[in-house]
């Protein structure tokens, strides 16, 4: 599906857990998650945590975005 | 002669403790033959023996790859087998992925031959294919009955350390490997064949398939997030309570478009998750865990966005074909380009 947005013209970012599996696929910016059943949460954090933990995968995102790539490129969530 | 030594790796599904709930099972050995290791050693007979068998959760390897590896990595050198066997994973992705990749550190580091079974859409495939021999299976535990003597035949041959013939006598996925063996008829015979095949609209097996280099260049970076509609996509399986459209938990034949104008916050009233194929209590608990609605919201409020895109898209990724993704995402690709959206983003569970 990444591909397939990427082939319409829109840029996009693959947040995922296993990036291996978008390295395979072939996503060009990816952003790794937390976890399979939660990529962009956590439940053992407070809410308020929680949500800023998502806010912070969300930027990383963002800034993937705008960042120019030449190829495939991970970028860690700091 | 005395019986190969036989370790054999399965998800916490094979071994009979769960399914998703079950994921994070930690890795853990057991004396002889669990669940698909009878098939195996139904296959063997009294040339091989499943001395032992190593049980791990698939949310748990792919989680803790390098713990997984360590611990597994003991557990298989103790026991000290003339062979190693993964799976098979059928087109399960993360089962097939750590099988692929526990077999490459057992091979590289114990310097045992491996063996795995895979279907050749599973990611694992693409990753493992020319560092392991994995045998073709079908994308289901459907194909198990099929899968088991193959993999027993070729196994037998490894740890006998016998020679292995090519791809299509052996029934492994091709390995970029090139292994010469004479055909039975000669190739004008076979060329004339295959034509003949084809000009009767019959289907024919190439001989010389094309390499499959399927790779999108990346779009140029956006610029200024502040004017632009960004869109929201995932793979995880998010839809409105009660899946009004009925998406399938595995292998989806549709995609879901949800219109959230209005919508600040997924609760556990109003979404929950279709996907079949992870533990599903964290995402119906709280949806914004796979599609982040709610900062997404935040940051339109804040100006950090334009606008977040009044739809969102969503399938379930779990054993859904190349194919049907494909044409899932090339359809509400040309929508989102409709709608002016100008960037995206795909979570995947």
């Amino acid at each position: 599906m990444v591909k397939e947005i990427e082939r319409a013209g829109i840029p996009v970012v693959h947040v995922c857990t296993v990036t291996p599996i978008s390295m395979t696929v072939g996503a060009n910016r990816i952003v790794p998650a937390v976890a399979i059943p939660h990529p962009l949460g956590n439940p053992s954090l407070s809410a308020a945590e929680e949500k800023q933990l998502r806010r912070k995968i969300l930027t990383t995102a963002l800034g993937a975005l705008s960042t120019e790539v030449d190829g495939q490129t991970i970028f860690e969530v700091k | 002669m005395s019986k190969f030594r036989v370790v054999h790796y399965i998800n916490q599904f094979y071994a009979g403790i769960g399914g998703e709930e079950f994921a994070d099972h930690k890795p853990e050995v057991r004396e002889g033959v669990v669940g698909p290791g009878m098939a195996l050693a139904g296959a063997f007979g009294d040339k091989a023996e499943i001395i032992s068998t190593v049980v791990c959760g698939d949310s748990f390897f792919n989680e803790n790859v390098a713990e997984a590896k360590k611990t597994i990595l003991d557990m298989v050198k103790k026991a000290n087998p003339d062979i190693f066997i993964a799976g098979p994973a059928f087109n399960a992705g993360r089962y097939g992925v750590a099988c692929g990749t526990i077999c490459e550190a057992v091979k590289e580091e114990l310097n045992i031959p491996v063996i795995t079974g895979m279907f050749e859409e599973n990611p694992g495939t693409d990753m493992f294919k020319d560092k392991m021999y994995i045998v073709a299976t079908k994308p289901s535990a459907a194909g198990m009955r099929d899968a088991i003597p193959v993999i027993a035949a070729l196994a037998l041959k490894l740890a006998g350390k016998e020679k292995i013939g090519a791809s299509v006598e052996e029934g492994y996925l091709p390995n970029n490997t090139r292994v010469n063996f004479f055909e039975k008829e000669r190739g004008s015979r076979r060329a004339v064949d295959m034509l003949i095949k084809k000009m009767a609209g019959k289907p024919f097996v190439t001989e010389y398939p094309m390499p499959d280099f399927d790779r999108v260049e990346p779009n140029p970076a956006v610029n200024d997030f502040k004017s632009i509609t960004v869109a929201l996509v995932t793979s995880g399986g998010i839809v409105p309570k009660g899946n009004p459209d009925h998406i399938e938990s595995s292998s989806a034949s549709k995609y879901g478009e949800y219109d959230i104008t209005g919508v600040n916050d997924l609760t556990a009233e109003t979404y929950e998750t279709a996907h079949g194929g992870y533990d599903p209590v964290y995402a119906n608990a709280d949806a914004d865990r796979v599609l982040p609605v709610d900062v997404m919201r935040d940051f339109e409020r804040e100006g950090i966005i334009g606008k977040l895109h009044n739809k969102f898209y969503t399938t379930v990724g779990n054993g859904t074909s190349t194919k049907s993704s494909k044409q899932f995402a090339a359809e509400y690709a040309q929508k989102l380009k409709n709608d002016n959206v100008q960037a995206v983003i795909l979570t995947s569970t």
